[in-house]
């Protein structure tokens, strides 16, 4: 059975689009804005949504990011809040939803509990920041037997790893735009079309561009390289200008239709 | 090829813009273990830079007043620098020269591990930034001038507990960006794969001065070895060249802060549970969906959620015993030695005379004990004035 990832991206490639992948923090600003953001994140032409699971030490993260998981947790945000509004939010739409969890949080609640609830509530992929190829396997053959994608990542000092990542990877391959942590940037590597020449040529499954995407210029720039635009920091600090004023939801959805109309616009 | 874990623990959870740099760093510093020049050079300067061999002292006094078995102090704290922390610095920064890097970064936390990088920076000429949690550079001022007197950049470090687990992800962090032109001094046995090998085999030579010293002295090996842990790096210096030794009794002494039934505390092994941290699978103190908890001890170096992952090997398999000690207790242990043999120690090191003073009592005056001195106390006068305060005049 194809994954809800896999699907999307094949209707995508008929109409001949590209994926919006927009990242939110789970809970920030609290779960019930959770389930309302996934909404108007699709209703505003997202195709994937990530949502983030917050950790205390997120190595992977700029400050954007920290802050917000920081928000989710400080607020009591954990794995078992988290699983009923992924079902709540699975009610209402059909859109593959990944989540974005560093392992402590897998490996503490226990792997094989974490996946049996991620098919329960329907989650499609999983993106683990900080567990490379060498320490996958464990997982690896334990989700052979789900309906979740985990996602491959590359980055740009991958070189002679990319075709073992790339191997075996499912429903997208999450191609980092440049070294350091997620957050915005003013450029990324100068030769971000080779590199993703060098992913391309190990496999036929979708690349999307992850990490300093952080407005309709970037998203100009990038679309012809990929299958898809990873938007993370950029969204937070939405959802952070409309914190004070409850206009979260609104501002998010304004600024996800801009990028959207970025990617469709020739 | 040297192996990336430990039984269970160790491994390499890091961000994959990190793996080949991590490969690359064990490549090379496989290559340099095994260089006659690079060793050479290792020896050279910890001998004549920073004054090593260490002696090994007879506490004549503490052994007496404590009436067991005979007490040795590995005098660590007698290196340039005033601590271990050095041996491993020099070690690394060695290898990031021959690598061709042209900046160094480091994490602290009580600031000597910070101290000696900016120190070492200063003698080979290093652009140096050293992260350090805000809360930190409150409590050690003096070695954060230190540092920047020696040319360091110090950057306060605001996310989580703003403490040594949130300067480590800094650094990470910093690394991951700037991996190509920098090295990242890493200053106990932690993080990733090769970090807590590398960081051992710069730090063993502890433990391989210490059974020269002790067979030339007492012509056997100790009965019992003694180390204060929080990440674990003075300990796994004296321990290692033991291990295969099963006569020794090996104690690592973790920080019990109030209590390890209280919430403050550090004590990892004695309190925690298995999770990756830092790059690390290894021992871990969380709550049940995976958190870190913020973590206290009475001593900065000591102030860690985490354990290095060869200490959590050898505690999963019986080899090291590990007992926690509270902050009143190595407050007591560190006036006692003070006092009786005018030596005062680090409050780190203060945890495993703590210990001592319970222990040593129960042995056999032929026994054999070595305490690992790991570091001197003088970054701490101003902690232990605040708590002992007026009992200055006083006694």
């Amino acid at each position: 059975m194809k994954s809800r990832i896999t699907e999307k991206f094949n209707k995508l490639k008929k109409e001949n689009k590209k994926a919006l992948i927009p990242y939110i923090t789970s809970g920030d600003p609290d779960l019930d804005t959770t389930v309302n953001l996934v909404l108007e994140l699709e209703r505003a032409g997202a195709d994937i949504v990530e949502l983030g699971i917050s950790y205390s030490d997120p190595i992977g993260d700029g400050p954007v990011i920290q802050r917000s998981t920081q928000r989710a947790l400080e607020l009591g945000t954990n794995i078992d809040k988290i699983f009923p509004m992924v079902s709540k939010t699975r009610a209402n739409t059909d859109i593959p939803l990944v989540f974005l969890v560093y392992y402590n949080a897998i490996f503490v609640y226990g792997i094989k509990k974490f996946l049996d609830r991620c098919k329960e509530v329907g989650i499609d992929g999983l993106i683990i920041p900080d567990l490379a190829l060498e320490e996958r396997k464990e997982l690896n053959e334990m989700m052979n037997e789900y309906p979740i994608d985990l996602i491959s990542l590359v980055a740009p000092t991958s070189e002679n790893r990319i075709k073992e990542i790339v191997e075996n990877a499912k429903g997208f391959v999450y191609c980092i735009s440049s070294k350091g942590v997620t957050g915005v940037r003013d450029q990324f590597e100068e030769d971000i079309s080779s590199f993703m020449d060098k992913i391309k040529k190990y496999t036929d499954i979708p690349l999307a561009i992850g990490f300093g995407i952080s407005d309709e210029n970037a998203i100009k720039k990038l679309k012809g390289l990929s299958d898809g635009l990873i938007v993370g920091s950029a969204i937070i600090k939405k959802i952070e200008e409309g914190i004070d004023d409850r206009k979260v939801e609104e501002k998010v959805f304004n600024f996800a239709k801009k990028l959207k109309n970025a990617i469709e616009e020739d | 090829m040297i192996k990336r874990k430990f039984g269970k623990f160790g491994g390499q959870f890091v961000p994959e813009t990190l793996m080949n740099p991590l490969m690359e760093l064990e490549r090379e510093f496989t290559k340099a273990r095994n260089d006659e020049d690079f060793l050479k050079s290792y020896n050279y300067y910890v001998k004549e830079y920073s004054g090593r061999p260490t002696p090994l002292y007879y506490a004549e006094n503490l052994t007496k007043r404590l009436g067991g078995g005979k007490i040795y102090l590995k005098r660590e704290d007698l290196n340039h620098t005033g601590a271990h922390k050095i041996n491993n610095v020099i070690g690394q920064v060695l290898l990031a020269k021959r690598m061709g890097k042209r900046r160094i970064i480091a994490e602290t936390g009580a600031g000597q591990h910070g101290v000696a990088t900016a120190t070492i920076c200063a003698m080979f000429d290093f652009e140096c930034e050293i992260y350090m949690g805000e809360e930190d550079i409150k409590r050690q001022s003096l070695n954060v001038f230190k540092m920047r007197l020696l040319g360091a950049k110090v950057n306060s470090v605001t996310s989580g507990t703003k403490t040594l687990k949130d300067a480590t992800n800094e650094a990470i962090r910093d690394w991951v960006k700037s991996v190509e032109d920098t090295f990242y001094v890493i200053g106990s046995v932690v993080g990733p794969h090769p970090y807590p090998t590398m960081v051992r085999d710069f730090q063993r030579i502890i433990g391989d001065e210490t059974k020269e010293q002790i067979m030339k002295r007492e012509g056997r090996l100790p009965d019992y070895l003694i180390a204060c842990v929080g990440g674990g790096s003075n300990a796994m210096g004296l321990f290692y060249p033991f291990v295969h030794h099963k006569e020794v009794k090996i104690y690592g002494v973790e920080a019990g802060g109030l209590g390890v039934d209280t919430d403050k505390h550090a004590a990892t092994i004695t309190k925690g549970s298995m999770g990756v941290i830092h790059g690390m699978m290894t021992y871990l103190l969380q709550d049940e969906f995976g958190q870190i908890f913020p973590v206290h001890s009475i001593s900065a170096g000591l102030d860690y959620p985490g354990i290095g992952p060869e200490h959590a090997y050898y505690h999963s398999i019986g080899r090291v015993n590990y007992k926690a000690v509270n902050d009143d207790e190595a407050v007591e242990a560190f006036k006692l030695l003070t006092k009786e043999e005018g030596i005062i120690p680090a409050l780190e090191s203060s945890h495993a005379i703590a210990y001592l003073m319970k222990f040593a009592p129960s042995t056999n005056k032929d026994d054999i004990i070595v305490l690992n001195l790991s570091g001197r106390g003088d970054k701490d006068i101003h902690t232990v004035s605040n708590i002992i305060g007026g009992d200055m005049d006083e006694e």
